[in-house]
């Protein structure tokens, strides 16, 4: 019997990125310090690249690769688009931030670009434990990420803490999965939903691998019970690493959860979709409620993120193709918005200074009219006011939320927004309505501040025009799943 | 059309661009040319309004000037508007408002001039497209854009408690918004997938969700109207406010309150509207009665104005739920008379406040022996607010009175004392700010009113004169599309 060779067509954008970073592990021996611009370079070109490889291998058809370990499907690859786009944004933004910071090495770009691989493999994955490597994969690097400036205790700190509870997490997910293995005698997506179908699996067990799995979503999303790791890790990673956790892990979260619940367990559906209303309303309560007091932006941004995952679930249990393309509308745009916030936090961010704190942000109308008026834009844009794309964003999630049924959730979340409401203005209070403390110049490299224009431009003209983002997110998940 | 651009889209957009324009004016430096480009704007957006009054058919029915484009097909969201009889004198009037802000910013605001006129000629642009879209969400956008610049202007050139003002303004707004939002959410599933308000106009609803519905409309169209007991963040952030953001929070912004109950719950919910109709009278003659009485023992100029405003929307929300001509009619005349007479007295309180600021009526005194020009349009406008026959604000109030005594004597009756309240506190404040002797030597020192100053007044003057004496263009603008509604309402729709 012969081993044919697999058909490696669909996972090439993963192995052109792969081959890429070894190069730029192999070069980053050869350059100094004074010469680590070619690592960027060599970064960015490889995630053009991979945008490329994934545009012209794109079928409208699932590609199945690999004994069914690995699907291209138009999730996979819209997907795939937008990880590449965060994660070119995240190195724009962060260059001038990590050289200042001793971090620009050719480790931050491998390591960015290990993570990129590993969300591309958790987005693809047609089986648990591609699932797994691709998770693995991802959190490792993003680990060791936090931990890049070893001196400084506070980033120390919140490695460990995302360790140990991403391991917690993990051990759950496995754990989990095995039960699911022991119910449905399958690793593979595709047979483990067709064992559900047919009603051949055991009940009880399978139900209970099933709370195993949702608590390690929960703890990879950051969702209510299972967010105490979220804000320790936003403020204390350097804000560049921050940004980079809090944008395209995101997209890759629900590709993962996609995969995990929609396409293994769509027999289960009922069942996850209880367990999901608690954990989005915990997050939309707590998200929204703790984001008040805080005093430190990072940290006031990581509990909207609770918040905002919160509104992804909301699109995903409702369990309709409306309510799943919502939900990626939401993560699309939120990363949109979040990339902003980040931003301009960078931008403000000078040698030995974080601009981490809201009074940082104080009479920044004055000082800088132009980064005030994007930051405007996100801050509105995350508050859900029109006209900008967040609107639409939470429009498309509660309108799958009103069409499944249940109203009074619909309701709950928009009287959370609007306390979250209050947050955001208080930001733009801050930058328009007091008067500025220090008067630093703030002069941004021209490549900064032409994709922060643009990226919050996005934002207003998504914002007036939304039907083309939305149309691509429907189109991926009726290619993908119907 | 114009120039073969679509009428109401040029409305609409004119005044943005013009806004977005101005603000690439950039710092404080270029002010002038600032100020030259927004009035080219202001003036230039009432200029293209006036072919609404001009075409618009008085004989017929719906709507006109329609614009009908996709917008955003995933959810079938249409770019559609269209005005009626109802909107078209509210957009003029926002036209015109806009050019008398834009003239009584001109000296006062020295800061950040570019953004201040930018703000305004946006807000106006919005607040067009508020009045024009025929589209469920089209409309919410538009609606909920306004609070953007609204807050800008409140806080950043409010006074003293500018900050507090400005989140109690937007977050109390934001509330009743966002469960409308809910409510049009709901509409566009039953309705079998339209936000096009005329679908929902014809769309059957069980009385139980219309009332569910109706509250949810009410929420937002309250707070902004504002009607008792949602009202207190009004008085809060007028004093706060600067003239021009005073000006126009009182002659426009309500409106888009009152406006969202007759052109959404009226025909939309009219069981429920009938159903709530005394609730609603009962929150109306509330608002009327006693925000007189706290309208009288204000302190502050601003704050006094303010109650009268909630005190004069009443009558408006009033009109409307009586479901007769004269109350519709009254309503939407009210509405318009309002808007030039609350928007004139704001800018009579910011020329005083210019020269003394303080908003405190007990700070003044004998203003009329150093400014007599100033007094006499003053008067007018105090005179309009207390409902002076030949003011516009007699007539509004009128009709609606009328209109109550169709219904019942009571309600009548409660809504005339206004005549002798809003007489008693508005003609009491003048004479603690006008007559009697100078009170103080800054009041001895005061400038009466330059010639851009006389102007302002000057306009609005006309307009309330013009109202008063003969408001027969308003009524017949409106005739048609007033009975058409009322019709409308008369009609159940609960599903047999």
């Amino acid at each position: 019997m012969t081993n044919p060779m697999p058909d490696l067509l669909p996972a090439l954008p993963e192995i052109f990125l792969l081959l890429m970073v070894s190069v730029l592990l192999i070069t980053d021996l050869f350059v100094d310090d004074t010469r680590r611009g070619v690592g960027y370079g060599l970064a960015l070109f490889s995630l053009v690249g991979a945008a490329l490889i994934t545009l012209l291998t794109a079928t409208p058809e699932p590609q199945y690769t690999l004994n069914d370990m690995f699907v291209d499907d138009p999730m996979a690859d819209a997907l795939k688009l937008a990880v590449y786009a965060a994660v070119a944004a995240v190195l724009v933004y962060s260059r001038e931030y990590v050289r200042l910071r001793g971090m620009l090495r050719g480790e931050f770009f491998a390591l960015s670009l290990f993570a990129t691989i590993g969300m591309m493999v958790m987005i693809s994955a047609g089986h648990f434990l591609t699932l797994y490597l691709g998770l693995e994969l991802m959190t490792l690097s993003l680990y060791a990420m936090v931990a890049l400036r070893r001196d400084e205790p506070t980033a120390v700190e919140a490695a460990m803490k995302y360790f140990v509870l991403g391991a917690l997490a993990s051990g759950m997910l496995l754990y989990g999965m095995s039960m699911l293995y022991g119910a449905t005698g399958s690793l593979d997506i595709g047979e483990v939903a067709a064992v559900i179908d047919n009603g051949e699996a055991a009940g009880p067990v399978l139900v209970f691998g099933l709370v195993f799995v949702v608590a390690g979503i929960g703890f990879k999303l950051g969702a209510v019970p299972f967010h105490m790791w979220v804000p320790d890790v936003y403020q204390g990673a350097p804000t560049a690493v921050t940004l980079f956790i809090g944008s395209a892990p995101k997209l890759a979260a629900f590709g993962f959860v996609m995969r995990l619940l929609v396409e293994a367990l769509p027999g289960l559906a009922p069942d996850w979709s209880d367990m999901l209303i608690i954990l989005a309303a915990l997050s939309l309560v707590l998200g929204n409620v703790a984001a008040i007091a805080q005093t430190n932006i990072k940290r006031m941004l990581a509990y909207s993120t609770i918040s905002h995952m919160g509104f992804v679930l909301l699109g995903i249990l409702s369990g309709t193709t409306d309510g799943f393309s919502a939900a990626m509308f939401y993560v699309v745009t939120y990363v949109l918005m979040t990339l902003v916030a980040f931003g301009v936090i960078m931008v403000l961010s000078r040698d030995g200074f974080e601009a981490e704190n809201l009074e940082d942000f104080r009479g920044l109308n004055q000082r800088n009219p132009w980064h005030a008026f994007v930051m405007l834009l996100a801050m509105f844009s995350l508050a859900g006011v029109p006209p900008t794309v967040g609107l639409y964003a939470k429009l498309s999630v509660l309108s799958a939320v009103i069409d499944a049924g249940y109203v009074w959730l619909a309701v709950f979340a928009v009287i959370f927004s609007l306390i979250g409401a209050f947050y955001y203005l208080r930001v733009v209070k801050l930058m328009y309505f007091d008067a500025p403390v220090v008067a630093t110049e703030i002069t941004p490299n021209p490549e900064v501040k032409l994709l922060l224009g643009v990226n919050g431009l996005a934002l207003l003209i998504f914002g007036i025009l939304p039907q083309p983002l939305m149309a691509f997110c429907a189109r991926a998940i009726a290619g993908s799943f119907f | 059309m114009i120039l073969g651009l679509p009428l109401l889209s040029t409305v609409i957009w004119f005044p943005i661009l013009a806004g977005i324009v101005v603000l690439f004016t950039g710092n404080d430096r270029n002010a002038p040319l600032a100020r030259l480009l927004a009035l080219v704007g202001a003036v230039g957006g009432f200029l293209v309004a006036i072919p609404l009054y001009t075409h618009l058919d008085r004989a017929q029915t719906g709507f006109q000037f329609a614009e009908l484009a996709p917008w955003i097909e995933r959810f079938n969201v249409n770019y559609h508007l269209g005005v009626d009889g109802i909107s078209t004198p509210l957009i003029l009037l926002n036209c015109f408002t806009t050019v008398l802000v834009v003239l009584a910013g001109w000296q006062v605001i020295q800061t950040r001039v570019a953004q201040y006129m930018a703000s305004f000629l946006i807000l106006s642009g919005l607040m067009n497209g508020v009045f024009s879209a025929l589209d469920g969400l089209l409309f919410y956008v538009f609606f909920e854009a306004t609070l953007i610049p609204m807050f800008i202007i409140i806080g950043v050139w409010g006074g003293e408690n500018r900050v507090y003002a400005a989140l109690k303004f937007f977050l109390y707004t934001l509330l009743g918004s966002l469960l409308t939002l809910v409510a049009f959410i709901y509409l566009y599933n039953v309705s079998g997938g339209s936000f096009s308000i005329l679908d929902w106009y014809r769309l059957p609803i069980a009385m139980s969700t219309q009332i569910l519905l109706f509250l949810a409309f009410f929420a937002a169209f309250s707070v902004k109207v504002p009607m008792w007991p949602v009202h207190t963040w009004l008085p809060d952030a007028h004093p706060e406010a600067p003239t021009g953001g005073s000006v126009v929070l009182a002659a426009l912004m309500l409106k888009l309150g009152a406006y969202g109950f007759i052109r959404f719950s009226l025909p939309i919910l009219p069981d429920a509207s009938h159903k709530l109709a005394g609730l609603m009278i009962g929150l109306s003659l509330i608002s009327i009665v006693y925000i007189c009485l706290v309208a009288i023992v204000q302190t502050d100029m601003k704050r006094l104005i303010a109650y009268s405003s909630i005190s004069h929307m009443g009558f408006v929300t009033l009109g409307t739920f009586l479901f007769n001509a004269p109350g519709l009619e009254g309503a939407v005349i009210q509405m318009v008379s309002h808007g030039f007479v609350s928007g004139a007295l704001f800018l009579c309180v910011g020329v005083l406040y210019e020269r003394m600021h303080t908003h405190l009526i007990a700070d003044y005194g004998g203003v009329v022996h150093t400014m007599p020009v100033f007094a006499a349009f003053f008067m007018l406008f105090a005179m309009a607010n207390s409902g002076l026959p030949g003011t516009s604000g007699f007539v509004g109030e009128f009709i609606v009175v009328m209109g109550a005594m169709k219904v019942s004597f009571f309600y009548a009756a409660a809504a005339a004392t206004t005549l002798i309240l809003g007489a008693a506190y508005t003609l009491w404040m003048y004479k603690r700010l006008v007559f009697g002797a100078i009170a103080n030597e800054h009041v001895a020192k005061m400038q009466d009113i330059g010639s851009r100053e006389t102007l302002v007044l000057a306009l609005a003057a006309l307009a309330v004169l013009a109202i008063g004496i003969y408001p027969f263009p308003l009524t017949e603008m409106m005739h048609t599309s007033v009975n058409e509604l009322l019709a409308h309402v008369a009609r159940s729709k609960l599903p047999l």
